[in-house]
């Protein structure tokens, strides 16, 4: 097909993907309170989100959860993906595979209104729990391990099962099969895993929403209130940090990844030259 | 998956060991899925008394009762208002669907037959958006087409019309955001699949006297089938439910359902109405959430 064609399209995909995010950036730095009417430049609702103390709040909020949510979504999520890949039968696996999949694709709506529904009937019969961040985590948790499933089980499935092998006859003891050969074979995945869940957990509103509790608001929360109000320059600014923060993180983790995985694939093939010179 | 791999497995994670492997994640699942969604059929069936409702199993005069109350779902279907409002949501979800389709392949496809070198920086261009706030990207489309935004500005200042268009809150504002949103879910499936794709079977095809054009229809999309399917489920499913979108670009001729059932949960306090409008939108879906399923089975299977 026509390679000018095919360029002209991506070139318009790109833009029509990175324009909103451009002009939020932009339009932090306008000093009009119209956020679309250029008014000069100035950094004052940069200012007034440093001053911001219901902003600051939120923003550790939603952190100290998407600590909390990535870490045990990637511990579940290990367990998960180990269970689908290595043992091929066991009862309810196909439930099993069901239940991690539906996560994926299922409207927040849905899953916040059954969670909290579900809370709130485990409240009124135990008296516990109390609504606010152990809930939203708890929320988080069961979207969030079902994402680092999928990350981790491509990455067992794409695995070189001979150098399992080759720790077993080399005399290993299976958990030091598991620590020496296939964490480390899998750390990647893992990293990737809990950063994706990580950035979920931080972006998400609709879950959030409903299972938090009276002082429990998260920053995206605050946000929607704010934007539902209407166009607010602070949001920009907000905008424009976090996209800086991601941006730096993940160009930084692919090229770190990018390095990682050339070394390793350099040591595998060293190895693999010596032992060939030596037998 | 070959034997000796299953029998280190069984060594690794035998008898209790494996149990707990299983047992822990599948315990959560059920406990954060399963249970709370039970939780919400037996709401969407109980009485209603304001915000507290009654039990649906009750012991009365020693004699056990089980009270169901359907009035919820004959409500349900019988006003027009929730039958309309499921009707647009499946038929701007399904738009929006087509339009990433449209969009989504040829972008996918030149992206798979580009240079190998600049093909992992494309993919991280497409899923870079995907880290950063959604909410934020949304919002930002506000600025975009709002009467007095950049856009409005940009044409009336370039003379391409005289009076600002109303493009805000209307149904063009909401397909906007909801294809911004979800073409990168559009994207990634197939450009997984049109990259694995053995480009010798187009050579053949040519070789036997195939135009690239018959050659595409009959060989390369065929075999981006998993990735048609799962790109449209990936986008299609959410979309039915989404909130955000009609919430801060949509208006009110957009009906959408998952904002109802955020106004019936929040406004209204409405429970019990609120919970037999979710069970209401999961069956819904559940005719796509099976083809996903399946879909995702077949494609790990695939792999293994």
């Amino acid at each position: 097909m026509d390679s000018r064609f095919g360029r002209a399209w991506l070139i318009a995909g790109y833009a029509f993907l990175y324009m909103p995010i451009l002009t939020l950036i932009v339009f932090s730095f306008n000093d009009s309170k119209m956020v679309t009417l250029w008014g000069g430049f100035t950094f004052k609702w940069y200012e007034a989100i440093i001053s911001d103390r219901a902003v600051l709040e939120a923003l550790v909020l939603s952190l100290k959860i998407a600590l909390m949510t990535a870490t045990a979504s990637v511990v579940l999520g290990t367990m998960a993906a180990f269970a689908l890949v290595h043992y091929n039968s066991f009862p309810g696996r196909t439930a099993f595979a069901a239940h991690l999949n539906a996560p994926l694709v299922m409207p927040e709506v849905i899953t916040g209104i059954s969670l909290l529904l579900f809370f709130v009937t485990l409240e009124r019969a135990l008296g516990w729990p109390e609504r606010g961040m152990m809930t939203i985590w708890a929320g988080h948790t069961s979207i969030g391990m079902a994402f680092a499933t999928v990350v981790i089980q491509s990455r067992l499935l794409e695995m070189d099962k001979s150098l399992v092998e080759a720790a077993k006859d080399l005399g290993c003891k299976p958990f030091q099969v598991f620590y020496l050969v296939t964490l480390p074979l899998i750390s990647q995945a893992l990293m990737s895993a809990w950063l994706l869940t990580f950035t979920i957990s931080l972006d998400d509103v609709v879950v959030s929403a409903f299972l938090s509790g009276p002082g429990s608001t998260t920053l995206p929360m605050l946000i929607l209130s704010r934007a539902r109000l209407g166009l607010d320059p602070t949001i920009n600014a907000i905008a424009t940090i976090t996209v800086t923060v991601v941006a730096v993180f993940v160009v930084a983790g692919s090229i770190w990844m990018f390095r990682r995985e050339k070394r390793n694939a350099a040591e595998q093939a060293a190895a693999f030259h010596d032992a060939q010179v030596a037998g | 998956m070959s034997q000796p791999t299953q029998r280190f497995a069984r060594s690794l994670f035998g008898g209790w060991g494996r149990r707990s492997v299983i047992g822990a994640p599948y315990l959560f699942l059920v406990a954060m899925i399963t249970i709370p969604f039970l939780v919400v059929v037996k709401l969407s069936v109980s009485e209603s008394d304001g915000i507290r409702f009654a039990d649906v199993v009750a012991v009365a005069d020693g004699a056990l009762t089980i009270k169901l109350k359907f009035s919820n779902y004959v409500f349900l279907t019988s006003d027009d208002l929730y039958l309309a409002t499921y009707l647009s949501s499946i038929k701007f979800a399904a738009i929006n669907t087509l339009i990433c389709l449209l969009i989504g392949y040829p972008f996918a496809y030149f992206m798979a037959r580009s240079p190998a070198a600049m093909r992992p920086a494309l993919l991280m261009l497409v899923s870079l958006p995907f880290w950063t706030s959604f909410l934020l990207r949304v919002y930002a489309w506000r600025g975009l087409l709002d009467d007095n935004g950049i856009i409005n500005g940009f044409m009336v200042w370039l003379g391409i019309v005289d009076e600002p268009l109303k493009m805000m809150r209307t149904s063009f504002s909401m397909t906007v955001g909801m294809v911004y949103t979800y073409l990168p879910f559009m994207i990634l499936p197939l450009y997984a699949t049109l990259s694995k794709m053995d480009l010798r079977l187009l050579e053949a095809a040519k070789d036997l006297g195939a135009g690239p054009l018959k050659a595409f229809w009959l060989i390369t999309v065929p075999l981006s089938k998993n990735g048609i399917i799962a790109g449209s489920m990936l986008v299609f499913i959410p979309s039915v439910g989404e909130y955000v979108i009609p919430e801060l670009l949509g208006g009110s001729s957009t009906l959408m359902i998952g904002r109802v059932l955020w106004d019936e949960f929040f406004a209204n306090n409405d429970w019990p109405m609120a919970s037999s409008v979710a069970v209401t939108m999961v069956l819904l879906i559940l005719l796509p959430l099976a083809i996903f399923n399946r879909y995702q089975a077949k494609n790990v299977a695939g792999r293994n």
